[in-house]
Formats: structure tokens, C-alpha cells, sequence
């Protein structure tokens, strides 16, 4: 069925548009909108676009870098400013893929996919969103138990602090098909320490709930101690706790249930 | 609804049509241009067989609003040959065998022209990732691997 398709040069009148209009969404880079329409979904009646360019600006001047909503995952990886990002974006589909997907999209993306949003979860983001009533920035954890409820909202930008070292950022995806697939659990932990203790963990998971959450039951497990095997173990045993699993054709609600300790017991320890 | 008029590249060739809201790029190739190189796999978006290249990157036309092509350059598999010679890779894929039905060639083909336009001599890992988005059921995808080193390693791969 035809829609319509309305392009605007600033990011503020396509908000308007979005907003306005409940049977309108929002096309960034087309590979969750344009499955919809291929699908024939009959809910989305107008695709709003912007071509304003501040949608893919990144800034990385501060120790807090913001990276525009339209950049692309192929653009992350260009930036090698950016490395810690590259294993998030680097797990998403394929070259084309990369070369399409948006971050601000990815922040829509349902399970099994959102894998670059599990990242951003760790990395305790901060959403810029502009809605009917104007600009706001809100937490990602905030943004994403509201998901539904942001379809009429436009993503500009998300922001994080960079990670202390690279060793404090570690991410892992599971999947049945290499190096491509839908992710069986996806797993995302921020370790920044303080006098050889870690302090203000996160960890996020990835197809473990109808959203990305986070773990806090590990991340608790976690906080004030030594990355020892004693600390390890004990996060890893309860890395299920507050999860809620569905079953699809990667994995049953159970088998993830079952992995995600021993998946993140190998992501703190290190192992590939 | 109104038609939206749309002006592109087309394999070197500037193309004008109307295309209705919402249409993608696949349909615009297809049905308003007659390039049927490009193919409908999934429309979803996993299976690679509608890979295209605009302004040189590879993207997936069925996930493209045609739109967005808008003054672009879009090459498909029908551009890929020089008059009546094939391009380097399309003779490599023949003498390597690496397609069988041909359903997923032209994808493949078009995401393999991406990797050595940008990288003449990948390794077999990154022509491995190269044409990870596109799905093959009938080779293995070893051939493929195959013809596309043997460009890489041949020097042919920008001839």
C-alpha cells in the first residue's frame, strides 16, 4: 500500500511531523521501517526523513563523546577514535547492513537484534529525544521502558562517557551463525574501578527481556570487590536474576536462562 | 496518492521515473527500469540477494527507500560487464564454479566488487566478512571464497 513520504531539511520540523501524526514513522536507515512496509504493515501511513546533517555528526571532543542518530554502524567503525564501539557495531548484520542501520535505530530494534543498544545500556547513555513538546535527554534505561510509547518522538543524538581503558569495556554477542546472525544472548559489561575495585558496574543483556536490560543483580555482585574468580562466580551465578526470556528460533527461554551465567562468567574473565 | 519523480545514475546512465511513497528501490529496478539482475530474496533484508552499490558502498536495494537514490549513482550486476566482456569477477566465479542455481550471484558479485574496490588484496577473513550478509544454499560459499581471492591475488580486481 502507498504511503507517504515527507522529507525535511531540519530535524525540528520532522519531529513536528512524527509527532503530530500517530500513524507516522520515522525512516532512518530503512532496515526496520522498509521491513515493515515490504511486510505490508499497514499501521505506518506516512515516512517521515530528515536530511539534516547535526543527525550524523559525531562529537568526540570531551571524555563524553555524542554520536548523531543517523550515524551509521559502517561510520562508527571508520572512526578509530571510537574503537571501543567497533565490537557492538561490528556485530550487527552484514557489510550492507552496517552500511544502512543508524544507532538511533538501533535504539527500536526488537529482540533478537538491538545489540549496538546493549552496548549503549552498559555505557549508561544518555538519549536526546525531540517530541511535541521539545528537546529532552532522558537515561537509556528510561528511553527503552518507554519504547513503545517513543515511536512519536525523533532520536537526535545518545551520549557516553568513554570507557577508562579498553580493558574496562568488554562486549560479546552469541549467535548461531558467524559472523552474522540474530543473537542468541548479547552481553555488554562497563568495569571502571577505583584502587584495584570495580565501582559503578553495569552489566547489560541483550534478549534476555523485551528490552535490553540490565543485570543488577550481577552488578551488584560485583561492586566494591577485586575481578577475582570468587567475584566472577558469584556474579555469574545470578546473572539470570530479573531476566525474562521468551523462546524464538535461536533458543528457548530456558537455554538462555541456562548460558547467560556462563557467557558472562567468560566475559569478565577475559576469555574469548 | 501522488507519484514522486526520481532522478539517478543508473549504471552510468541517468534514469527519470515516478515512483509511488514507500516503493524500494528493488521494486523501482525492477518493475519501473527493467534491470531484473538485482534479486527479491527475503525483503527483510538477510538474505543479500538485492545487494546494490550506491555512490559506491554496498547497501540492500529492497531496504532502500527509492527515494533516498534521489541524484545518487546506483550500480547493479547489469553494469558489471564491459560490453561483451564480463568483469574479472564474473569470470572468476565461472571458472571457480561458484554458482550453482545462481539466485544469490548477483548479490554476491556486487558485495565482492565493494570489498576490492575499497581493498584489492583481502584476506580470506575479510572476504568472508565481505559477503556475510549474503546467503548462499547451494555452494558452500568455498567457491565464492575462492573466486574472489583468486581476483584479489590475480591483480585483476580493478581491471
Amino acid at each position: 500500500m502507498p504511503v507517504t513520504v515527507k522529507t525535511f531539511a531540519s530535524f525540528g520540523e520532522a519531529a513536528s511531523a512524527l509527532s503530530s501524526d500517530r500513524s507516522a514513522r520515522y525512516l532512518g536507515g530503512g532496515t526496520l521501517v522498509m521491513r515493515a512496509l515490504n511486510e505490508g504493515d499497514v499501521s505506518i501511513s506516512t515516512v517521515v526523513r530528515a536530511t539534516d546533517r547535526a543527525l550524523t555528526r559525531i562529537d568526540m571532543s570531551s571524555s563524553r563523546i555524542t554520536i548523531g542518530a543517523g550515524v551509521t554502524f559502517a561510520r562508527i567503525l571508520a572512526e578509530r577514535d571510537l574503537a571501543f564501539l567497533h565490537a557492538p557495531a561490528r556485530s550487527i548484520g552484514g557489510p550492507a547492513v552496517r552500511n544502512m542501520g543508524t544507532v538511533g535505530g538501533n535504539l527500536f530494534a526488537p529482540a533478537p537484534y538491538g545489540d549496538f543498544t546493549v552496548a549503549l545500556l552498559a555505557l549508561d547513555a544518555t538519549i536526546s529525544v525531540q517530541g511535541g513538546l521539545g528537546a529532552r535527554d532522558m537515561t537509556i534505561e528510561e528511553f527503552l521502558q518507554s519504547r513503545e510509547r517513543q515511536s512519536g518522538a525523533l532520536v537526535l543524538a545518545v551520549s557516553c562517557q568513554r570507557p577508562a581503558s579498553a580493558d574496562a569495556f568488554r562486549f560479546r554477542k552469541i549467535a548461531r551463525i558467524k559472523p552474522k546472525g540474530g543473537s542468541v544472548i548479547t552481553l555488554a559489561a562497563h568495569l571502571p574501578s577505583s584502587g584495584g575495585r570495580i565501582s559503578g558496574a553495569r552489566i547489560a543483556l541483550g534478549s534476555m527481556a523485551a528490552t535490553q536490560i540490565r543485570a543488577r543483580a550481577a552488578e551488584r555482585a560485583l561492586e566494591g570487590r577485586a575481578l577475582d574468580d570468587a567475584t566472577i562466580n558469584a556474579a555469574a551465578s545470578v546473572a539470570a536474576e530479573g531476566a525474562s526470556p521468551t523462546d524464538n528460533a535461536l533458543g528457548s527461554a530456558w537455554y538462555r536462562r541456562e548460558i547467560v551465567g556462563v557467557h558472562l562468567r567468560r566475559l569478565l574473565s577475559g576469555l574469548e | 496518492m501522488t507519484k514522486t519523480p526520481l532522478q539517478f545514475r543508473h549504471n552510468g546512465r541517468d534514469v527519470a521515473l515516478f515512483v509511488d511513497g514507500g516503493v524500494n528501490l528493488l521494486v523501482a529496478l525492477r518493475e519501473l527500469i527493467g534491470d531484473m539482475t538485482p534479486k527479491f530474496g527475503c525483503g527483510q533484508g538477510g538474505c543479500g540477494a538485492c545487494s546494490v552499490l550506491i555512490d559506491g558502498e554496498l547497501h540492500l536495494s529492497c531496504l532502500t527507500l527509492a527515494e533516498t537514490v534521489n541524484g545518487r549513482a546506483v550500480e547493479t550486476l547489469d553494469g558489471l560487464r564491459d560490453g561483451p566482456n564480463l568483469h574479472p569477477l564474473q569470470r572468476a566465479f565461472m571458472e571457480h564454479f561458484a554458482a550453482q542455481c545462481g539466485y544469490c550471484t548477483p548479490g554476491m558479485l556486487m558485495a565482492a566488487k565493494a570489498l576490492l574496490d575499497r581493498n584489492p588484496s583481502p584476506t580470506r577473513a575479510e572476504v568472508i566478512e565481505a559477503i556475510s550478509g549474503n546467503i548462499c544454499r547451494c555452494t558452500g560459499y568455498e567457491p565464492i571464497i575462492n573466486a574472489v581471492l583468486a581476483v584479489a591475488t590475480s591483480g585483476r580486481a580493478r581491471a
